[in-house]
């Protein structure tokens, strides 16, 4: 089964400026090492040596045992966390700052508590100064089937609803590339499914709608991967998790992360179910229990190497 | 419950009518049946003279309008400076440090022994008694706007920043409600501190206000006239703490309120 998905080296058929001219996020090097501000000789390094890239339109999952450092990549795409090491590139240019491309789906709760869902889905838009915001947001809202529901406050709407404002509150601003925490795992099985094909059906037809109707289109031609071979613009997505079902269902590329301290990508695994999928249902089939077992091959000694070490910490 | 409520109350009276009424009840603490009355006074006096402030005189709404305005202005100055101040320091951790021994030893003074120092700097008028209940309110707010920062869930923070706010938005949209959250949670508290300010300002120098009429009647012995000033404050106070709980429910609609499950 493995030899069928020999994990692909990592950049190496590319020169890195090429590749970085052909990616929308691109991680080199990176490298990030925490220091204890009141014991400075405590260091943790959390990922040592990552490169990373995902390309226009495509969506690559990361994958990990617990604490090897998944988020702090993420953090360090978005420009919330500066890499000890290593450069950061977003469509080519090095990032400096907030990654201003990028919509960042957090996963804990992460709506102003204090904006009703609609108000909270037209901040972004209102920091930047769009006049049609009450407009948009509400077409958003409508869009993850909130429709009757912006008036309400984030404590007034279950878990689901909460996500899938932050979903609108974070696609409302059409970023190219949107990076994603584990936004569902505080969710439930079956809303956590449901939020799934909801997210894969929006990202399929994100571009399609978000061209016409919600927003100007966008400038930067973006080739993407030809999975419709349609025009319109897919949004870049790096999602993280722990999950390797949920992973493999969403994805196009699954990269596996060794067990921290120094995490580094193991494995890459190209996905190559058909789409539309729906999470559910290709759960069953049976190249998804191949592709399965292949990085599971990989990830079961990360994931046990990472719970012998909480376990010695402990 | 409110039948109780107010059966509790009229007991109080009816007790406190027995007590000092001369003649109802013999004498049990006092030699003479006058003297509990002049200790204690007697509750249908002072509902009487009550009444005539309000309906018969009409010159008690002067006075109170005064002791209003007083607590009014205070809540406002001090609800005010401590925001600005508290915003400052909270997102200035070189400035915090600096301060921080300065903040706490004002706020552990007893600020009511300023009271005098501001009737010489400000006058006996409402200026002395709308600074004594602003270094009152002013603490409160302060302590609470710092916390109210300081509690900005990080995780919002990074959201507002990664929906592209500015600096001067994340102050507007992120900090100032979730430390106004803090203020409006304090709102009682400091009302009341408003309103002590003003009393305790215009018992200790004025011409004006409730605190005053009590000074007065004080000075005659007058114990009905005081118990009069000190049932309308009362009443006065649990005016604007009824108005402050409107306000604070209008402006908290955004909170869960206890009894109301969280949903996850």
């Amino acid at each position: 089964m493995t030899g069928s998905l020999p994990p692909q080296s990592l950049g190496g058929a590319f020169s890195p400026a090429a590749v970085m001219l052909n990616t929308a996020l691109s991680l080199r090097d990176v490298s990030c090492t925490f220091v204890n501000r009141d014991n400075p000789s405590q260091r943790y390094t959390a990922v040592d040596d990552v490169t990373l890239d995902v390309a226009p339109g495509e969506f690559v999952s990361v994958v990990g045992p617990t604490g090897c450092g998944k988020s702090t990549l993420l953090n360090v795409g978005a420009g919330l966390l500066e890499p000890s090491a290593g450069q950061v590139h977003v469509f080519g240019k090095p990032l400096v700052g907030i990654n201003s491309r990028a919509g960042y789906m957090f996963q804990t709760e992460a709506l102003m508590p204090w904006r009703t869902a609609r108000a909270n889905v037209m901040a972004g838009l209102e920091f930047r100064g769009v006049t049609d915001a009450s407009e948009r947001a509400e077409a958003w809202l409508k869009r993850v089937g909130l429709g009757g529901f912006g008036d309400r406050y984030p404590h007034q709407l279950s878990g689901g609803m909460r996500k899938r404002t932050a979903l609108a509150q974070t696609l409302v601003l059409d970023p190219d590339i949107i990076l994603m925490d584990e936004p569902f795992s505080a969710l439930d099985i079956q809303t956590r499914q449901l939020m799934e094909n909801e997210l894969l059906d929006i990202w399929a037809g994100a571009g399609e709608e978000s061209s016409d109707a919600l927003s100007a289109p966008r400038s930067q031609a973006v080739g993407g991967r030809p999975h419709t071979g349609g025009e319109h613009v897919r949004k870049a997505v790096l999602f993280i998790t722990h999950d390797l079902d949920e992973a493999i269902a969403l994805s196009d590329r699954v990269v596996v992360l060794s067990a921290g301290p120094a995490s580094h990508p193991i494995g890459e695994f190209v996905i190559d179910l058909p789409r539309p999928r729906d999470v559910a249902e290709v759960r069953v089939t049976p190249r998804f229990i191949d592709l399965h077992k292949a990085i599971w091959d990989v990830l079961r000694e990360e994931v046990l190497k990472g719970y012998a070490q909480q376990k010695l910490a402990a | 419950m409110r039948v109780w409520q107010v059966l509790v109350l009229v007991a109080v009276f009816v007790f406190w009518y027995a007590m000092t009424a001369p003649g109802v009840i013999p004498p049990i603490m006092f030699e003479n049946d006058r003297q509990a009355a002049f200790f204690f006074g007697e509750p249908l006096k002072i509902f009487q003279r009550i009444w005539d402030w309000f309906f018969t005189n009409h010159d008690i709404y002067g006075h109170l309008w005064v002791t209003l305005l007083e607590t009014v202005l205070a809540f406002a100055a001090g609800t005010i400076g401590g925001l600005f101040i508290g915003m400052w320091l909270a997102l200035s951790p070189v400035a915090a440090a600096i301060f921080d021994p300065y903040i706490k030893a004002l706020n552990s003074m007893p600020r009511v022994i300023l009271a005098p120092i501001f009737a010489v700097w400000f006058g006996l008028g409402i200026a002395s008694k709308v600074a004594l209940g602003f270094t009152l309110v002013f603490f409160i707010v302060f302590f609470n706007v710092y916390q109210g920062v300081k509690e900005v869930s990080p995780t919002v923070l990074a959201n507002a920043r990664m929906l592209g706010a500015t600096h001067n938005q994340l102050l507007r949209h992120v900090y100032l409600p979730s430390a106004m959250s803090w203020v409006f949670s304090s709102l009682h508290t400091s009302v009341g501190l408003a309103f002590v300010g003003a009393v305790v300002g215009e018992y200790l120098g004025s011409s004006r206000g409730v605190g005053y009429l009590i000074l007065q009647a004080e000075g005659s012995f007058d114990i009905n006239t005081v118990m009069a000033g000190i049932l309308v404050l009362t009443a006065f106070a649990l005016v604007l703490d009824g108005a402050v709980g409107k306000v604070e429910k209008h402006l908290m609609k955004w909170q869960p309120r206890a009894g109301e499950t969280e949903k996850m």
